[in-house]
C-alpha cells in the first residue's frame, strides 16, 4: 500500500539502526504514548535492535485502556434501561466493569450494537424512533471531531433520541501529570501521530520548555519510529530539547484546524478520570449548554459501585512504572481470552501486546 | 484506537467521497478534510478523511532517511 509499503523498507532501517548505535553513549528511557506505537514497536522488534543504553517504555495512549470503571458501569446500567440501545466502538465490548461487561449484557439480551463509525449512530437512531439511543463516545483528538461532527449533525437533524455517554481524553495533559509527578524517569516523548493530526504541534511545547525534554511526533512504520527515536537520541546526545515532527507526511504545525472547529463548537475543556493517573485537569470535556440535551450522564440511573481487582496492574503499566511481567496476573489468569483488566482487551494495550509478542 | 489508514479518493459527492484502502472501496464523509480531489490521499479514521496525505512531504521524508541511513 502506499505511504506504508515505503516505510518498511529493510536497508534504510539496517542503516537507521547503525546511525542509532553511532550515536547513542547515554543511557535513556524514551516513552512512546501511543499504543498503536507500542504495537508497531513489538511487531517489527524494535526494542531487540536499540542498543542496550536506549530503553522504551508504554505509555497511557490507549483510549480503551484509560477509561475508568465508573464510566463502563455507567455505560453498563443505561444499556439495561428500557427501550435503549446503546452503540459503541467494538473495542469496548470486552472491557470488564465492576461485575459486568458490555459483551456479557450483550449476551444476556441487551440491545448493544457495535459501530465503526459515529454516524452510524445517527442511522440507527433515525430508524428506531421509539428508542433511545446512546453512544459511548470515548476516544483521544484523533477521534474527537469525528463524534463532535455527529453530535453537531444530531442536533442540525433535530433528532431527539440520540445521547453521547462522553468519556472522552485530551493527550497533553497527561503527559503534563505524568512529567510532574516523577514516578518514572522520561527522557524523552515519542508523540503520538494520529492525536497530533489533529492537535498540531503547540500543546505539546511545555514539555520542552517547562520540562527541558525533547519529543517527536512520529508516524506508525517501522521507519518513521526508527527516525523519531533517532531524532530524540539526537537531541539528547546535543542537549536539545524542542518538539519536532518526524511525521511530516499528514501532520502540520497548526494540526487540523477545521477539526479542533468542530471540538469546540461542541465541547468545553474539563478535567477527566483515568485509569490509574486519577483525576486530571484539562483532559476531557464537557458539553457546552446549547448541546447539554444530548449528554447521557444527565439521565437519572442508578449504577453499581465500582470495584476493580486488587492485584490488576493496568494502572500502573498505563503510568509507565510497571511492566505486564510484574503483574501476579499476568498469563496465568488474565489474557486475551479471559482478560481481567482493560490493557489486556484492547489489541492495543500494552498487556496485550506483551502477550502476543514479548 | 487512534489507527488511521491512508486512503485514494475515486469519487466526491458533495461531503462524501468513495475511497479505496487496501483493494476495497469504502464511503467516507469529508467533513473534516473537504477540499479533496479524485487521486489525492486522506488519512481515514473511523469512516472520516482527517487529513490529506502530503505526497511531497512523503517523498522528502524517504530521501531525509536515506540520508541519515548513508545509503545515498
Amino acid at each position: 500500500m502506499k505511504f506504508i509499503d515505503e516505510f518498511r523498507n529493510k536497508e534504510i532501517a539496517e542503516g537507521l539502526i547503525k546511525k542509532i548505535r553511532k550515536t547513542s553513549t547515554r543511557p535513556i528511557q524514551l516513552m512512546e504514548v501511543c499504543g498503536t506505537h507500542t504495537v508497531s514497536i513489538f511487531r517489527y522488534g524494535i526494542r531487540g535492535i536499540l542498543p542496550e543504553p536506549i530503553r522504551l517504555i508504554s505509555g497511557p495512549g490507549c483510549p480503551v485502556c484509560v477509561t475508568p470503571n465508573e464510566d463502563i458501569d455507567l455505560a453498563i446500567a443505561l444499556s439495561r434501561q428500557k427501550d435503549t440501545i446503546l452503540t459503541t466502538f467494538g473495542d469496548m465490548m470486552r472491557v470488564p466493569g465492576s461485575t459486568s461487561s458490555l459483551q456479557k449484557e450483550k449476551a444476556e439480551g441487551g440491545n448493544i450494537q457495535v459501530i465503526y463509525s459515529p454516524l452510524e449512530a445517527l442511522k440507527i437512531a433515525k430508524e428506531h424512533p421509539k428508542k433511545k439511543v446512546i453512544f459511548f463516545a470515548i476516544g483521544f483528538e484523533t477521534t474527537s471531531p469525528t463524534i463532535a461532527v455527529a453530535i453537531l449533525q444530531t442536533k442540525k437533524e433535530g433528532l431527539k433520541n440520540l445521547f453521547f455517554l462522553n468519556s472522552q481524553k485530551r493527550v497533553p495533559q497527561a503527559l503534563f501529570a505524568l512529567l510532574q509527578a516523577h514516578t518514572v524517569k522520561i527522557d524523552g516523548f515519542i508523540l503520538p501521530g494520529h492525536v497530533s493530526t489533529i492537535i498540531g504541534i503547540k500543546p505539546y511545547q511545555f514539555i520542552a520548555k517547562d520540562f527541558g525534554r525533547p519529543a517527536v511526533i512520529t508516524g506508525f512504520e517501522p521507519l518513521d519510529i526508527l527516525q523519531g527515536i533517532l531524532m530524540l537520541v539526537q537531541q539528547i546526545e546535543e542537549n536539545h530539547s524542542t518538539i519536532e515532527i518526524q511525521y511530516r507526511r499528514t501532520v502540520r504545525e497548526e494540526g487540523n484546524p477545521l477539526a479542533l472547529k468542530k471540538i469546540e463548537e461542541v465541547f468545553e475543556r474539563d478535567e477527566s478520570r483515568w485509569r490509574g493517573l486519577g483525576l486530571i485537569p484539562d483532559t476531557g470535556y464537557r458539553f457546552k449548554d446549547s448541546f447539554k440535551e444530548m449528554d447521557a450522564r444527565g439521565f437519572d440511573i442508578k449504577v453499581e459501585p465500582t470495584r476493580e481487582h486488587p492485584e490488576c496492574l493496568c494502572g500502573g503499566v498505563l503510568q509507565g512504572i510497571k511492566t505486564p511481567f510484574e503483574c501476579a496476573l499476568f498469563k496465568r489468569i488474565c489474557n486475551p481470552e479471559n482478560p481481567v483488566g482493560p490493557c489486556m482487551v484492547s489489541i492495543e494495550g500494552t498487556c496485550h501486546t506483551y502477550y502476543r509478542f514479548a | 484506537m487512534c489507527l488511521s489508514v491512508p486512503g485514494k479518493i475515486i469519487k466526491v459527492n458533495k461531503n462524501m467521497a468513495q475511497v479505496e484502502v487496501g483493494g476495497f472501496l469504502r464511503e467516507i464523509s469529508l467533513d473534516l478534510c473537504p477540499e479533496v480531489s479524485i487521486g489525492e490521499y486522506v488519512l481515514i479514521h473511523a469512516g472520516f478523511a482527517i487529513q490529506k496525505v502530503d505526497e511531497k512531504e512523503a517523498e522528502e521524508t524517504l530521501e531525509i532517511l536515506k540520508k541519515m541511513a548513508e545509503l545515498s
